[in-house]
Formats: structure tokens, C-alpha cells, sequence
């Protein structure tokens, strides 16, 4: 049912934890169907420094925040932006098809983080 | 316990096929492949063994051998119940009454039959995932003609007050032959019950009932619908006249034979193997709550409201496929009511109706025993669990 490259990450996920003052962080998912998703980043020069990854769900869930972290940590902003949550399941060679809506969320995350950090910023510099 | 030894937890789902059922079949694939439908010796052969298969099945369930149809299971026989009567009886009424808990094979071929126009009432359930005699009561009008209720859910065991029920519409329905009003049928998804429960069709005051041969070690594709004479029921499968034209198709002559062999042993290893596998969950329960924090279990604890072998618990913080998928990588197999179990998005129904949270439902985890299963066992689950729960614990965002 799940790749390798799927059950690798989810039995040793990349950057996993909470990060201490994090410069953006990323929510999203809910409760109802399950998968829970925040993403941590650092940003220096406008590319993400560090990144860390905290998900509540299913094998699936867990992949794509690890493979996520793999993926954007060291990109610029607007290279990290770009990343798709069809990037991430491409990467992890393919996810089952009733999980490619429910638990691939990780470019959500991602993206929302980057906005989060944005904001801060844009509030900082006024 | 060996590193590649591998346990099995998760005996609502399926069983082993008992090795003495197997060898009571093997015969009929190879020298005795009759089709009991042929009037010849090869045919006659195979139908001698299928009547008394059917004879042993009618005996199990206190019933005779013209109420005892063969299926290709449970899902075909409830599926038989709830079309066939419904269909059939149009004329008399269109309401029929289930629960909330019920097997997909009977949840789903009610919604559809409320698509051609029925009417369906789902009937709640209590914390512990119990029908109430009372909404059956309240449910019944003046158009209903069937009761669908399961002897024990297969996701947390909840045994349902089927004895009452059926004494319940028994009153009803006699009251109801005084009024002119149409007689209600009740009918009992008895799948999970058989390993465990008492299943005289007379002491149920049942007219139908659903068996699955493969949840009491006996093999897949086989089952079982009771249907007492008299009771008015539509052929879904037509195009021959196999089970007295109830259901056409040729018979699972093989199947036919290891589900009464496995049915034979069932019965006679109740009371042992039911004792047996209730220590053993008393004992699981007991280990997970004495060794990890924070969880909740969604079944009845005491063997008169629940089976003696299915523990449903919860783990908040970690997630059902995720536990699952840990324990299979250690070799034990269970399953969850997560909804990343399912192709839907909502975790089960079952835990849903029984009013727990979703992030409750989404952790939750099936242990169902077996008569093979030992303490030894347990002890090694034990030894996974709580680190698996605690990982995935540290790994999510609400604590």
C-alpha cells in the first residue's frame, strides 16, 4: 500500500520537533479527518535556515512533513513557495490515492508558514 | 517470542480455517466435485453432504433444515434481508428500523433502499455502544415491517439486548394481528456472536439471521441466512432454483462443508475458549492501563455487555494507522477505526455513535483475541505499545 520511500520516512522522520522561537510557523488540517500538521522555519537571507516539523496522523501525514523538511531546507522563499503537495508525493514515489487529498498537506503547511513569516516581517518593518 | 514470529490480533476481521474443517473439504474440490444440483451418483454424492452440513448448521442454530440457505456470506445474507423482505412486502408497509452500529452491508443497502423510497430509522446507541429496547419500541409505526439489529458490534463488541428485542416484537406483533397491522420482521446480523453467544433462533425470537463462516474458523465465501417458514422474502440472485429459489447460483459445496465442521467445533469449544479469551482480554486491558497514560476504552468491560475477545481502545495524540502500522512492522496485527482505514474521511461510525471525539476515533485501535492466542503474546505486545504510543505522542502538535 505505502512505498518505501513513504514507510522510510514515517519510521525515521527528518527534523522532527517543536523549534524554539521559530520565525514562521505553518498550521494546518483538522480534527475531523484526522491529520494535524505544523511546520516550523528559521529564516536568514531570505531562505529557510532551519525547519522543523510536529504531525498528528496516519504514515502518510508523516512522510510528507518529513519529506517536506527535506525538500525546503535550504531553498529560498520564493523556491520553497513553489514546492506543490504533488512535489512532495512524487518524491515519496507515489502515495495511495485515497491519501493524496486527506493526509498530503505538507506543501499547506509549508506555504503557510512562509506567510506567517511574511506578515511578522511585513508588521516588524512598520 | 521470536524477532519473525508473527501474532495475530485481529480475529473480528478474519480467522484461521481450523485444520480438521479443512480436511473435512479438501475431498469435495478434488474426487468429489459434484454439483449437488446433478442427479447422477457424482451429483447425489455432493448432496448428501450438503444436507447434512445444513442439518448441523439448522441444529446450531435450533432451527430446521428447510430455514437454513447457504450465501457466499454475511454481506450477501444481509443484503438478501433487507432488499428481499422490504421488497417483497411493498404493499404492506416501507418503514424498517436499524441502528447506527450496524455492518456496512446492512448501513449501506439501507441507504440505498431509502433512495427507492423507503423509510429507514437508525436507532442511537449508549456510551458503551448500546441499542436500547426502548427506541426499538418508540421507533415502530403503523408502517414498519422489519427490525435489523447486530447480536454484537465487530468494531467494540457491544453485545446488543437481542433476547429482549425479540421478545419485545413478538408483543408487538401480536397485538399487531389483532390491529390488521402488518407483522414486523426481526432479523440478527449474528456474525460476531457465534464463537461466543447463545444463538437458539427460538430463544432470539428471531425470523432472520446473517453467519459468516470465516469469523469462526471456518473458511471465506460461506454464509449463512436463517429465514423461519412463512417469512416472505424476494430473491435477489434469480436464475436457478438452488436454496428452494432463494438464492440461485451453484452451491460452495466445499465451503458449504467446512463452515458446518467449523460451526461443530465452535459449539463445542464455547464455553472453554469464550473463558479463555476473556482472562486474556481482562489481562491486555489491564497492562495497557497500568503502563500507558491517557487512554480510553470503547468496550464494554464486563462479558454480559460485551464479547469476551475485542478490546477497542484509544490513544489520544497518536493516530490509529500509525499505531497500527508500528505494531505490524513488530509483527503484531490489529486494526484501527481511524478513517485512514477506510476510503472515507470520518473515522468509524461506530465510535462516532457512540459519541466519542474524532481525535478519540482517529487513535483508535482493535484488539480482537483469538481461541490461539496466549499470554505470552500479550506480554510481547506489551513490550511495543506503550514506546509506539509514546513516539508518536512526542511526535504530534496537540499534545
Amino acid at each position: 500500500m505505502y512505498t518505501k520511500e513513504v514507510l522510510a520516512h514515517f519510521t525515521n522522520p527528518k527534523n522532527m520537533g517543536k523549534m524554539k522561537n521559530p520565525d514562521g510557523v505553518g498550521d494546518v488540517g483538522n480534527l475531523r479527518c484526522g491529520d494535524i500538521m505544523k511546520l516550523y522555519i528559521k529564516v536568514k537571507n531570505d531562505k529557510i535556515k532551519d525547519i522543523k516539523f510536529e504531525t498528528l496522523g496516519c504514515a502518510a501525514a508523516i512522510a510528507t512533513s518529513s519529506m517536506i523538511t527535506d525538500l525546503a531546507k535550504g531553498k529560498t522563499l520564493v523556491e520553497a513557495k513553489k514546492i506543490s503537495n504533488k512535489d512532495v508525493a512524487v518524491a515519496l514515489k507515489g502515495l495511495p490515492s485515497a491519501k493524496m487529498h486527506c493526509s498530503n498537506l505538507a506543501a499547506d503547511a509549508l506555504a503557510n508558514a512562509i506567510e506567517n513569516y511574511q506578515k511578522k516581517k511585513n508588521k516588524n518593518g512598520k | 517470542m521470536t524477532a519473525n514470529s508473527r501474532i495475530y490480533l485481529d480475529h473480528s476481521a478474519t480467522t484461521p480455517l481450523d485444520p480438521k474443517a479443512l480436511r473435512k473439504m479438501q475431498p469435495y474440490f478434488t474426487e468429489k466435485f459434484g454439483n449437488p444440483a446433478s442427479i447422477h451418483t457424482y451429483g447425489q454424492e455432493a448432496l448428501k453432504a450438503v444436507d447434512e452440513a445444513r442439518e448441523a448448521v439448522a441444529e446450531f442454530l435450533d432451527a430446521t433444515n428447510s430455514e437454513i440457505f447457504f450465501t457466499s456470506g454475511a454481506t450477501e445474507a444481509n443484503n438478501m434481508v433487507l432488499r428481499g423482505t422490504m421488497e417483497k412486502r411493498i404493499e404492506e408497509g416501507n418503514h424498517f428500523i436499524t441502528s447506527k452500529i450496524e455492518h456496512p452491508s446492512i448501513l449501506e443497502t439501507a441507504r440505498s433502499l431509502e433512495k427507492d423510497g423507503f423509510m429507514a430509522s437508525y436507532l442511537p446507541v449508549d456510551k458503551e455502544g448500546r441499542v436500547s429496547k426502548e427506541s426499538v419500541q418508540k421507533a415502530i409505526t403503523k408502517k414498519t415491517v422489519l427490525v435489523s439489529i447486530m447480536y454484537a458490534n465487530n468494531e467494540v463488541g457491544a453485545i446488543q439486548p437481542i433476547k429482549e428485542i425479540g421478545k419485545l416484537i413478538r408483543k408487538e406483533n401480536k397485538k399487531r394481528l389483532k390491529e390488521g397491522l402488518p407483522e414486523i420482521y426481526f432479523h440478527v446480523d449474528a456474525v460476531q456472536g457465534i464463537n461466543f453467544l447463545d444463538c437458539s433462533v427460538k430463544r432470539l425470537r428471531c425470523h432472520l439471521l446473517s453467519l459468516s463462516g470465516h469469523k469462526f474458523y471456518g473458511p471465506k465465501g460461506i454464509g449463512v441466512l436463517y429465514k423461519q417458514e412463512g417469512v416472505a422474502l424476494k430473491a435477489q440472485a434469480t436464475g436457478g432454483h438452488q436454496e428452494r429459489n432463494v438464492r440461485a447460483g451453484t452451491s460452495n459445496v466445499p465451503g458449504i462443508i467446512g463452515l458446518a465442521e467449523a460451526l461443530k467445533i465452535a459449539n463445542k469449544n464455547r464455553e472453554k475458549s469464550s473463558a479463555k479469551v476473556f482472562e486474556l482480554k481482562k489481562y491486555l486491558i489491564q497492562k495497557i492501563k497500568d503502563q500507558i497514560p491517557n487512554i480510553k476504552v470503547n468496550s464494554p468491560e464486563s462479558d454480559n455487555k460485551g464479547l469476551p475477545n475485542i478490546a477497542n481502545i484509544s490513544f489520544p495524540g497518536a493516530e490509529g494507522e500509525s499505531i497500527l502500522l508500528k505494531l505490524d512492522f513488530a509483527g503484531i496485527a490489529v486494526s484501527t477505526g481511524s478513517a485512514c482505514s477506510s476510503t472515507s474521511l470520518e473515522p468509524s461510525h461506530v465510535l462516532l455513535a457512540q459519541r466519542l471525539t474524532f481525535k478519540e476515533a482517529h487513535s483508535s485501535v482493535r484488539f480482537s483475541l483469538g481461541k490461539h492466542n496466549t499470554k505470552k503474546e500479550i506480554n510481547y505486545l506489551m513490550k511495543h505499545l506503550p514506546k509506539i504510543i509514546e513516539d508518536l505522542r512526542k511526535m504530534s502538535p496537540i499534545k
